[in-house]
């Protein structure tokens, strides 16, 4: 019993050495704004990829295959040893801030690979008649995409963009090979610091991100519902 | 015909065919569904396309605005021939209102959001004046009362007739109906065709796919009946389904009129 206690009095002193919460933070602020970027890029892209236009249709699918099929660290890696450091391609003066946004940038690009294909899946749920009826009061296609199909396809892509979503918070933490400072770089550092308490540490992280993702899935399960189009 | 009476009529050129094809072909594969295809509707013409399944009338109605695309020939709508793609068709296709067998009501919009959004979005009207607009066509069609609701919480027979409102929110030249009373439960098909009937009676020109005899007979000015992708015969209501001329009309008539 007495090791117990002092197991876990260790624990407590790791974490009031490290801020596990603040490093948390950092994924949800890299998982918010990676969201944003790639829900735009990937709209944009399933666009291209249902356009009329086959140079767009085929330049959509060029990104997709690309994207989705490269690992997300090489993605990241680039980001850093490319476009920062052989480029100098800063988005910010700030050093670290600069990392950040780069890794914003990795995030985003990659994701809005899924997020297009989600999309995609969505427009599927629009039946045919809904775009011809569209054409024919005379609206072209982007108005037709933005007033008829994307409104319907949206919500039939709940659920698929919401697990996208929960890819994409997972996938935060490898911004840390971005050397910006999140969870898996901090329980990295903890580990070696503190070899003590690892399963406790392992433990916390696991713990943190499933508070974090778990609220994600019931809300996009209830919004799928709740959204779907009557037909 | 040759003679300007143009001066007369609201357009000036209304001596000529609102809707003409010439030499029409199209291909679904090996399926040859429309050969040599040439139709003339002149303004205030009410045109009912019959047929058997399979026998290209519904793509006939969808090749005129361009909802199916042609191999070969030319369509013209009003003298002007059909774009290929972009702004210019999409302005085409405003003036052709088309309903369809499924409805397709917007699914997300509300009755008389699904009315007033080619008013607002196409032609730029202004807000009160398109619900003003959407308001009166649902009215005339005997929906009004249900303006607030979804589509889906309407009945077929009322979703086709705000399906025929909203085509004529945007003032077309020419109306296409592509089977409407298919996918009708029966008790429903007569408030639809009373509405085109109506519409019919109002001057609209109208190209008709449909299987009901009764609405031919009532409202068409002239029967057009194709077999296998080909006009077979035309001819006035009365003369066609009283004396058809080819053995495929006698033999598609023989099969539905005589139960």
């Amino acid at each position: 019993m007495d090791s117990l206690t002092e197991y876990f009095q260790s624990y407590l002193t790791a974490l009031e050495t490290y801020n596990v919460v603040g490093a948390l933070w950092v994924n949800i602020q890299l998982t918010f704004w990676s969201a944003l970027c790639s829900l735009v890029l990937g709209t944009v892209l399933a666009l291209m990829r249902i356009s009329p236009v086959p140079s767009f249709r085929w330049a959509g699918t060029a990104y997709v295959n690309i994207f989705r099929n490269t690992p997300l660290t090489i993605i990241m890696v680039f980001c850093i040893l490319v476009a920062i450091f052989q480029l100098q391609l800063n988005l910010s003066s700030d050093f670290n801030f600069n990392f950040f946004l780069w890794a914003i940038v990795g995030l985003s690009v990659y994701h809005a690979a899924f997020v297009c294909e989600s999309i995609r899946s969505g427009v599927n749920t629009v039946p045919l008649g809904q775009a011809e009826a569209a054409r024919a009061i005379g609206l072209s296609f982007l108005p037709a995409a933005r007033l008829v199909i994307l409104p319907q396809a949206f919500r039939g892509a709940v659920a698929p963009l919401g697990n996208t979503l929960i890819a994409l918070t997972k996938n935060t933490t490898v911004a840390t090979v971005a050397s910006v400072p999140e969870a898996a770089g901090l329980m990295k550092t903890m580990i070696e610091f503190r070899p003590d308490v690892i399963m406790a540490i392992f433990a916390t992280f696991a713990l943190g991100f499933v508070i974090i993702v778990i609220p994600i899935g019931l809300v996009t399960t209830w919004l799928s519902n709740k959204l779907a189009v009557a037909r | 015909m040759a003679s300007s009476s143009a001066a007369a009529g609201s357009s000036p050129r209304s001596n000529q065919p609102l809707v003409l094809l010439k030499d029409v072909n199209k291909h679904f594969g090996p399926l040859h569904v429309l050969q040599n295809i040439n139709l003339e509707v002149t303004k205030g013409e009410v045109v009912v396309v019959i047929g058997p399944s399979g026998s290209g009338k519904s793509t006939l109605c969808r090749a005129i605005n361009r909802l199916e695309t042609i191999d070969d020939g030319e369509i013209l709508i009003d003298g002007k021939k059909l774009p290929a793609e972009g702004k210019e068709l999409a302005n085409l296709r405003a003036d052709v209102g088309m309903v369809f067998q499924s409805f397709n009501l917007f699914a997300h919009k509300s009755i008389v959001e699904n009315v007033t959004l080619g008013p607002l979005k196409v032609k730029k009207m202004k807000n009160g004046a398109a619900k003003e607009l959407a308001m009166s066509l649902l009215k005339r069609v005997g929906v009004a009362n249900q303006a607030d609701k979804l589509p889906a919480q309407l009945s077929g027979g009322q979703q086709q007739r705000v399906a025929i409102a909203r085509a004529l929110a945007m003032k077309p030249k020419v109306m296409l109906f592509d089977e409407p009373t298919s996918a009708l439960d029966p008790e429903m098909i007569n408030e639809v065709l009373d509405t085109m009937v109506q519409l019919a009676k109002e001057g609209m020109t109208m190209i008709v796919v449909t299987h009901e005899m009764g609405f031919a007979r009532k409202a068409a000015d002239r029967v057009i009946f194709m077999a296998d992708g080909q006009i077979v015969e035309q001819a006035t209501p009365e003369e066609f389904f009283t004396n058809p001329k080819s053995d495929r009309a006698k033999d598609f008539l023989g099969k539905i009129l005589n139960h």
